[in-house]
């Protein structure tokens, strides 16, 4: 093919605003993301005021933990869920928490990617004995100070499930539980309380020393 | 046009009116039939003491057939529908059943860790060996290297543990193993009535509480010969769009971080949430768990829970056109969904994949349409069908979907009227089986009262059966880093299949 056709010209040539027309084009008209980038962040937060935390339960928590551990882990809190075979109810609503309206990241509490880093074993499910080899590596995985939160009423003692074969009946049954989060599921409010005591049973109190212990431990244990 | 297996499924003596029993030497004959009508959905496999009952959907509806059993073995399904082997090693781990020429033997639900093996057998052998360590599937190949995941995982999932070869980056076989969820469920069911055995169904998969408490309820109804009042009916069709339009936009925000586009997913969370708490508000639940019961409706909606559930269905319909407008243009987005984990339209089809995962891909299947169960007979609503079957048709498809059941909640809000919401069950022995479309897919559901009107056996089949064989598939020689997208794009249940 030696000459290709020459493609048909308009008559005359183009108006001067014709190349601000295409590159607006280019973009995805109206420019939808950043009108509504700007508005959500004028409007402010869309996110829900902390839940009171009840005092009754910080103080049963303190007692589990002595003044150094509760030093030793701050104010601030990693998370690492851990399912023993919820019907996933409960990973619905613990997947809230990270959203806008509880976003737990402003109150010290994030999720974490493994036990390795984790403060706080969150476990769900009736501790299904397929699973119960899994949760004790993962627990002891976790450095120490740790606490394990049982979420749910099959955490609590295996709930509709308790009577079957397949099931310990709770998570008590497999690891040492601090504190528990009942409910078909707990609604993420519920949870952000108790995990708010949680944060609050590691208020530094006087017996803890001015010059703050490091963070982590050194070296790794190996148990699992 | 012939068809063999229909036929011949036919030819069985009428147990109930869908569910015809054969003989061993047709069973046999089945395996060859069916392979002779490929057109036949294969909808699943269960056990009971003494008989193996599987599942097809055809041009004529429901068809169930069943094999008496004298010994522990059958004739297996699974070299003429595939599908069929995660069933059969379900019904070997459960019933103590061997499906004869299975193309899979291995244990699946099963690991070694009950008290028993067996379990829901008639005679369960206790179990003395220390659990086995699992095998995968080989994988062959110059550098080919095993990526184990789970069942801890890093994310805030339910328990299951993949297992990767890859070969670089590449994905040579993904294999799925999953039973860490397995709670008894079927077993626990059996011997009590279908109002105190529908909590278990609420818990079989929580994201689709409603669906699953719908499928059983409508089985038991089926068995008993009871229509549920209108009123209880249009609420149920009320929760089931919610309960779909709920997770779709769960899933929506959640593969679009999972992209690396965060925008999506705190706007649908905000919507998400205000849908929640009217949920809550009009049906004293977030999930609507244990709503739906054999008979009807456990609650009647609260007198503002219309206005308020159309409040929270404003404001999504207010925002969906910018939200979809913007996840669809988003070229970033567009670059890692489309493509990704492509289920070719012939194996979505024989498979019969229900849902958006089967829809995405081509198969025209929607259990609210095809069996036009009440509300949905007075109902109109479009079934959206794409054929690329990558993880772009599976958002988009979804999409489409929560806009028809928008306004499918709208109206059938718009249609109650005063009256009962549940009626009392007889006490009387039967049998039914019902379909019901989740957000999943259809859910499958099957029971057999004895005379007392106690369950002597049940079976709940999740549309995640037939999508994890499904997810392996598509993600064969994808790249392990799309794993998280095309994963969540089946959002296969877990607890759904473990059961």
């Amino acid at each position: 093919m030696s000459d290709t056709p020459e493609p048909a010209t308009d008559t005359g040539p183009p108006p001067p605003w014709t190349p601000l027309r295409q590159a607006l084009a280019g973009l995805s008209w109206p420019p939808m993301l950043l009108p509504r980038l700007v508005r959500d962040l004028l409007r402010g937060p869309q996110t829900d005021p902390a839940p009171p935390v009840p005092e009754i339960t910080v103080s049963a928590l303190i007692e589990r933990l002595d003044a150094a551990a509760r030093a030793r882990l701050g104010r601030s809190l990693a998370i690492r869920h851990v399912g023993s075979g919820s019907c996933n109810g409960c990973e619905l609503e613990i997947n809230g928490l990270s959203g806008v309206v509880y976003d737990l990241e402003r109150l010290g509490l994030r999720f974490v990617a493994s036990p390795r880093h984790a403060d706080v074993l969150l476990v769900t499910g009736p501790a299904c004995r397929n699973m119960t080899e899994a949760m004790q590596r993962a627990w002891h995985c976790a450095p120490e100070p740790r606490w394990v939160v049982a979420v749910g009423d099959c955490a609590l003692d295996g709930g509709v499930f308790r009577d079957s074969y397949a099931v310990e009946g709770g998570v008590g049954q497999v690891l040492p539980v601090d504190l528990v989060i009942p409910g078909c599921p707990p609604s993420p409010g519920l949870m952000l309380e108790g995990l708010l005591a949680l944060v609050e049973a590691q208020r530094d109190e006087d017996e803890v020393p001015a010059g703050m212990p490091p963070r982590a431990e050194p070296g790794f244990r190996n148990q699992g | 046009m012939s068809r063999p297996a229909t036929k011949l499924i036919r030819q069985g003596a009428a147990r109930v009116g869908f569910r015809h029993e054969l003989h061993p030497s047709q069973w046999l004959q089945l395996r060859a039939a069916l392979g002779d009508e490929p057109e036949l959905d294969f909808l699943g496999l269960w056990a009971e003491q003494g008989a193996v009952h599987a599942a097809f959907h055809g041009a004529d509806g429901l068809l169930l057939t069943t094999l008496p059993l004298a010994e522990a073995s059958y004739p297996a399904l699974s070299p003429v529908r595939p599908a069929a082997a995660w069933f059969e090693r379900a019904v070997a781990d459960l019933w103590g059943l061997r499906a004869e020429g299975g193309t899979d033997g291995r244990s699946w639900l099963d690991h070694g860790r009950w008290p028993a093996m067996a379990p829901l057998s008639a005679r369960p052998q206790p179990n003395m060996a220390e659990p086995p360590q699992p095998g995968f599937l080989p994988a062959l190949g110059e550098g080919v290297h095993q990526v184990p995941v789970g069942p801890v995982h890093g994310g805030v999932t339910e328990p299951g543990h993949f297992r990767f070869h890859v070969q670089g980056e590449r994905v040579v076989r993904l294999e799925a193993r999953l039973g860490y969820a397995h709670k008894g469920t079927l077993g626990l069911m059996r011997g009590k009535s279908p109002r105190a055995a529908a909590r278990f169904a609420a818990r079989i998969s929580g994201d689709s509480t409603v669906a699953h408490s719908w499928a059983f309820a409508a089985a038991a109804e089926a068995a008993l010969d009871l229509t549920p009042p209108p009123r209880a009916i249009l609420l149920r069709g009320v929760m089931a769009e919610l309960e779909r339009i709920a997770n779709h936009l769960n899933d929506w925000g959640a593969l679009c971080n999972d992209a690396g586009f965060a925008w999506p997913q705190a706007r649908c969370g905000v919507l998400r949430e205000a849908l929640l708490r009217a949920q809550e508000a009009a049906f004293g639940h977030r999930l609507m768990m244990d709503r739906v019961v054999p008979g009807g409706v456990s609650i009647d909606i609260a007198r503002s829970g219309p206005d308020t559930l159309r409040a929270a269905l404003a404001g999504i319909q207010a925002e969906f056109p910018a939200l979809r407008r913007i996840s669809e243009e988003q070229a970033g987005l567009q670059d890692r969904l489309a493509g990704t984990g492509v289920l070719h339209p012939a194996l979505a089809g024989r498979f019969a994949a229900g849902g958006f995962v089967g829809r995405a891909s081509g198969r025209d299947f929607d259990a609210r349409r095809n069996r036009a169960y009440a509300p949905y007979d007075a109902v109109a609503f479009t079934v959206p069908v794409l054929r690329s079957g990558d993880v772009e048709a599976r958002l988009a498809l979804r999409m489409a979907e929560l806009e028809q059941s928008l306004s499918m909640a709208e109206t059938l809000l718009a249609r109650l009227e005063p009256g009962e919401t549940l009626l009392a069950l007889p006490v009387q022995g039967g049998e039914g089986v019902a379909l019901v479309e989740g957000f999943r897919g259809e859910v499958l559901c099957w029971m057999a009262l004895d005379e007392n009107g106690l369950i002597r056996a049940c079976f709940a089949r999740d549309p995640s059966w037939l999508h994890w064989p499904l997810l392996e598939a598509a993600m064969q020689n994808g790249i392990l880093a799309d794993f998280p997208l095309c994963n969540r794009s089946f959002n296969a249940s877990y607890s759904g299949v473990d059961l």
